[in-house]
């Protein structure tokens, strides 16, 4: 039995109509990613993140609470919840326990798409905290008038910045602004393309060799929706990359699981076990290019097998081993190492003496 | 006995988004989905189009399981926009029985 879907659909719609996102965020969880990189405020090129990557931490700590409770006899308040929701966020409340790890995990993966984009000599800027959610969900689930009135906040956002085009990070951003905004918009006139497209078209230098085997998992969305199958690719062949092909790849590939796990939890990770197998038959190190295959896929991964996104292993090959923010990291271990070993070191002299 | 429906027939009829009457039942779709659900997305087609709303009703927790991953859609020899008929008939839900635009 899923969860009960009038009530999550209405708490999602009425999150985007009253807080233009369906999880409310702080400053800090929608552009922290981005102190120390000096991205320009605006601008006709922006990088627009559309907050796949800073939400997807607090949905799935509410999902896996709201997992807890399918099949449950609370579920019949669910309706109740909808209507206290509109007075106190309880959504807030569940987000609350979202995952550190998960949320310094994805933050890295914007700050090293920035950081490609920067090498690249693109120039971009960025919209900050006045950058929306771009609505993907609510339009998935059939939640059009909502989703139209947001759609159009967000091109009021990027009209009043002077946008022209937008550097999108993940495939249902890509999507819903290229192909389904036009549809409610009559004159949206915004250029979209992918980081992917972007650095694919750039004749990256190579840094760093990657030797190693890499299994890819194509994004539905990415594959099917938007034929982008060969950057991805030629970007990790060019870094060295062997990228092994699942036996379902490219326009056949086979969904993670992800999109319904908020109202059917059970189901989707049976598909994120599904597709995890088809990937391990290739190999055990995957690369994913979408925050909820990402997290799908690596909930189910268990030991021995490795879900990472692609951004890392780009950052890896076309980027110069350092930069001032790893250096300042890279310190910081050595000194911890170095206090580490100190102490030690006196520990086993008094050991001697003693 | 069945209870068939004018109005979601009409409903259908008036939209341009529902296209599931290129349809020929092949089952290539249902083949393939990841979901495994009998019903999705062959049958669901049928039941909609023949206006059988009460086992539309009862089929509302599979239209809304489906992943919109398309992967029906890729092999459909029908060029059916299965997806998009989907997403339409949770439009039309969300509208008559949850009241939610």
């Amino acid at each position: 039995m899923p969860l009960p879907i009038g009530p999550v659909l209405g708490i999602l719609a009425d999150n985007l109509t009253q807080l233009g996102s369906v999880i409310p965020l702080s400053k800090k969880s929608i552009s922290g990613w981005s102190k120390g990189l000096n991205i320009p405020r605006g601008g006709e090129t922006i990088l627009y993140t559309g907050l796949m990557y800073q939400l997807i931490p607090f949905i799935d700590t509410m999902s896996a609470q709201m997992a807890l409770l399918e099949n449950s006899f609370i579920t019949n308040f669910f309706g109740l919840g909808r209507v206290v929701n509109k007075f106190i966020n309880l959504s807030f409340f569940m987000s609350l326990l979202a995952s550190k790890e998960m949320k310094q995990d994805n933050a890295q993966v914007l700050r090293n798409i920035a950081k490609l984009l920067q090498n690249a000599g693109v120039e971009f800027g960025y919209l900050y905290t006045q950058e929306l959610y771009s609505g993907a969900l609510v339009y998935d689930e059939g939640l059009d008038e909502s989703f139209a009135a947001h759609a159009q906040r967000v091109f009021e956002v990027f009209r009043k910045n002077g946008v022209r085009r937008v550097i999108t990070v993940d495939p249902h951003t890509t999507n819903i602004l290229r192909d389904v905004y036009p549809k409610f918009i009559a004159d949206f006139d915004i250029e979209v393309q992918s980081y992917l497209e972007v650095l694919a078209e750039k004749d990256l230098p190579l840094m760093r060799e990657q030797n190693k085997e890499l299994v890819i998992h194509d994004s539905c969305v990415y594959a099917r929706y938007e034929g982008l199958i060969d950057q991805p690719r030629s970007l990790l062949a060019n870094a060295g990359v062997t990228v092994q092909e699942p036996e379902l790849h490219g326009k056949a590939t086979h969904c993670c699981g992800g999109p319904i796990e908020s109202l059917f939890p059970s189901k989707s990770h049976e598909i994120a076990h599904k597709r995890l197998n088809q990937l391990k038959a290739a190999g055990s190190h995957i690369v994913t290019m979408c925050p909820i295959c990402q997290v799908s896929l690596s909930k189910v991964a268990g030991e021995g097998c490795q879900v990472e996104d692609i951004s890392r292993t780009l950052t890896n090959a076309y980027l110069p081993p350092t930069s001032s923010a790893d250096s300042r990291i890279a310190l910081r271990y050595y000194l911890l190492a170095l206090w580490q070993l100190t102490g030690e070191f006196i520990a086993r002299k008094t050991a001697v003496k003693s | 006995m069945v209870k068939v429906s004018a109005v979601l027939a009409a409903k259908l009829k008036e939209s341009e988004e529902f296209n599931a009457e290129a349809c020929y039942h092949c089952g290539t779709c249902t083949a393939l989905c990841p979901l495994d659900y009998e019903i999705v997305p062959r049958k669901l087609f049928r039941e909609v189009m023949l206006g059988l709303e009460e086992k539309v009703k009862a089929s509302v927790p599979a239209i809304y399981a489906c992943l919109l991953c398309r992967m029906c859609e890729e092999y459909c020899p029908a060029e059916v926009h299965i997806a998009e008929n989907i997403r339409y008939l949770r439009k039309l839900i969300n509208q008559e029985e949850f009241n939610l635009l």
